[in-house]
């Protein structure tokens, strides 16, 4: 008997939706739904909007789907269309995503208070060891919300990174191929934006 | 021997260490520098805690009206004989 691989079970599934088989169609809505709702919230100014966003790159994926030649993944496919849907309701907003003009600003972001070196780039106020802090403490609701609010305030294309290696758990591939960024690129804006989030953290984790 | 790494550089350098994309030679001074400074360490472990409570962040569900209205779209393409 042949071994399932992945890419087998996902030529399956794209075989269903061809064939209309609903339940297939309505797993994968329930399986990249939210990670839709978060990405298109990245790119346009309100819930309800991202909500349209994920709803139009739906029906694209249905129009699509006889077209769809299997040489990237499923998802991969999918997510591109809805970066295009959402850059394109971005930009009627006037909220598109400066990515291309990112490659040039370098990485001089500075990732901490440089208030907090001293003059030969040592540490003058080290930060503090967060292995006292309990599991619980870090993950509680108070901290993600923390976290949460921390990622809302970012530049959109630092938002929009974060978000899906970190919080959906993307390869550095994936978000590349979907946002159509360098690997530099993609590094410089997960860096800074981790930074900040490490910052938003260390101010709630310090208030005691 | 490359020059050491000051902490201010090395807080630039994470993400990249983390990634796997330094060279081999900045890796070395990435570590040598971990290796012997406190506040260093204690900044490469916030940042490997800030990444795991990231990962703990839930994601938004799909409203049931959208998703009603999905299924509705779904018949109709397969009713336009797609």
């Amino acid at each position: 008997m042949p071994k399932r691989t992945k890419a087998g079970t996902e030529h399956e599934l794209v075989a269903a939706l061809r064939a209309g088989d609903e339940r297939a169609f309505m797993e994968l809505v329930d399986r990249y739904g939210p990670s839709m709702l978060r990405l298109a919230r990245s790119f346009v100014s309100s819930q309800a909007v991202a909500e349209e966003v994920v709803q139009e790159t739906w029906l694209g994926v249905l129009r699509g789907l006889d077209r769809f030649e299997e040489r990237s993944s499923l998802k991969t496919w999918i997510f591109r269309i809805l970066a295009n849907v959402a850059r394109t309701k971005g930009e009627r907003e006037s909220r598109s995503l400066p990515f291309s003009s990112l490659e040039q600003a370098g990485s001089d972001e500075p990732a901490v208070d440089p208030s907090r070196f001293d003059a030969g780039g040592a540490w003058n106020s080290p930060p503090a060891s967060w292995e006292d802090v309990p599991e619980d403490r870090l993950l509680s609701r108070e901290t993600l919300g923390s976290i949460d609010a921390a990622i809302a305030m970012l530049p959109p294309a630092q938002r929009t990174v974060i978000t899906l290696r970190d919080v959906n758990g993307w390869s550095s591939d994936e978000v590349c191929n979907v946002l159509d960024i360098s690997e530099t690129n993609q590094r410089v804006l997960l860096h800074r934006a981790r930074s900040k989030v490490r910052r938003a953290l260390e101010a709630q984790l310090s208030g005691g | 021997m490359a020059r050491e790494l000051s902490c201010r550089e090395l807080v630039q350098l994470v993400t990249d260490y983390l990634e796997d994309a330094l060279s081999r030679r900045d890796r070395k001074r990435f570590e040598r520098h971990i290796a012997v400074c406190d506040g260093c360490t204690a900044h490469l472990a916030q940042m490997r805690r800030t990444i795991l409570a990231t990962g703990m962040l839930t994601e938004e569900q799909i409203p049931e009206g959208a998703r009603r209205d999905l299924v509705a779209a779904f018949r109709d393409w397969k009713a336009s004989g797609a």
